[in-house]
């Protein structure tokens, strides 16, 4: 369906016309990444095939002004309506597939990627795994991942502080995660703009290092309250450190009551243990096919 | 500074109602912003004047309803208000609080010709 003016929708009426409409559909669809997302069609657009994508381009479209009288149009439309239905066709396809995706979120240099690799050596040969990764410049990631030898797309944002659910639909054309596989979609380091964007995932999942201050919840409670799942990343480093991890939870609680907290160190192996039951415990939810 | 991609999506709708509702131009933008959106309204402004130049809302006017959060305390069992997400409830203290209202980011309406 084109989104520019909702043309395959046939339910979609056209009111207070005052001309007759013989036109059927003629404007040009030269739009890039403005349509819905339904996986099985081919695209006409602009695309990077090399498992790279670029939002940083594009300019906005132009109308030309007319000269008919002033009135007022009710709307009532949610802003991120749009992110929201591509979120939700996102959400479908996983639960069809039985995929269980979690966005990480974080800030730069919390330790995602290393969480990543470690997460991914250990549970291979478990479970088939992919990886989204979003930045707004470079590859590097996405290489860090390929080196543990699963999936990965690098999701490029150029100027954009977030990734949103359109991108990820694209990003899933590319990987094609198998059925009943774990899906990683790493955010971009941000801990403000990922938590207003719904990308279909099962949960978000927040990563805070010990490095950063207790106070990160309180800070930045947008995203501590949208994560169903707190991270307590680095916490090998606690001895020469002074920060009170009860405290930490205990702003996070304030937040969002309902939010779990898992300590953990991806480097020397603490608490990973739980990290990964926790996964097989969510995984083996996601394949249940919930209708 | 994801108030330049909520302007994007405010222009992606303004585009597609331009064709439902058969208008050239908007003139007049009304959102309704929760307290608890995560929202600030002057970056919102800011990048609603840089994103919608050159477009059917070029110099559209933006006006902006503030709806204050609220919550269902499940302490104290009543309706409180609160100013941010890691609030207190201001009867009994407790931070088990529901929100019930706040979080939205909507287009009320628009003046348009």
């Amino acid at each position: 369906m084109c989104t520019v003016c909702g043309c395959a929708g046939s339910e979609k009426a056209i009111v207070d016309h005052d001309h007759p409409h013989d036109h059927p559909h003629d404007h040009p669809h030269d739009h890039p990444h403005d349509h819905a997302h339904d996986h099985d069609h081919d695209h006409d657009h602009n695309h990077h095939h090399d498992n790279l994508h670029h939002y940083g381009l594009g300019p906005a479209h132009a109308h030309a002004p007319g000269l008919s009288q002033t009135r007022m149009v009710q709307i009532e439309q949610d802003i991120l309506g749009k992110n929201n239905q591509y979120a939700a066709a996102n959400r479908r396809h996983f639960n069809a597939q039985g995929i269980l995706t979690l966005n990480l979120v974080s800030s730069p240099g919390a330790g995602k990627t290393t969480l990543l690799t470690q997460t991914i050596e250990q549970l291979k040969s478990e479970v088939a795994i992919s990886v989204i990764e979003g930045d707004q410049q470079t590859s590097h990631d996405a290489e860090r991942i390929r080196a543990t030898g699963s999936k990965a797309v690098q999701i490029n944002t150029g100027k954009g502080c977030h990734l949103d659910a359109h991108m990820v639909g694209h990003a899933l054309e590319t990987l094609q995660p198998e059925t009943g596989s774990l899906l990683f979609i790493e955010n971009v380091g941000n801990l403000v703009c990922p938590a207003a964007f719904d990308l279909g995932e099962a949960h978000k999942v927040v990563i805070l290092s010990v490095t950063e201050g207790e106070d990160k919840p309180l800070k930045y409670p947008d995203m501590f309250y949208a994560a169903d799942l707190m991270l307590l990343n680095k916490t090998d480093l606690l001895p020469h450190l002074e920060f009170d991890s009860q405290r930490c939870i205990d702003y996070a609680r304030q937040v969002n009551p309902h939010i779990k907290v898992l300590p953990l160190s991806a480097k020397t192996g603490e608490g990973m243990a739980q990290w990964l039951d926790w996964l097989r415990a969510e995984l083996a939810l996601q394949r249940i096919g919930y209708v | 500074m994801h108030e330049m991609s909520l302007c994007e999506g405010i222009l992606g709708v303004l585009q597609q109602q331009a064709k439902q509702q058969n208008y050239q131009r908007v003139k007049t933008v009304f959102l309704e912003i929760g307290a608890l959106a995560g929202v600030e309204p002057d970056a919102l402004r800011f990048s609603f004047d840089v994103v919608m130049q050159g477009t059917l809302a070029e110099q559209a006017r933006l006006e902006i309803l503030l709806v204050p959060g609220e919550a269902w305390c499940l302490g104290c069992g009543t309706a409180v208000t609160v100013q941010q997400l890691y609030d207190a409830c201001p009867n009994c203290g407790s931070f088990q609080l529901q929100i019930s209202d706040g979080q939205q980011m909507r287009i009320k309406e628009l003046e348009v010709e």
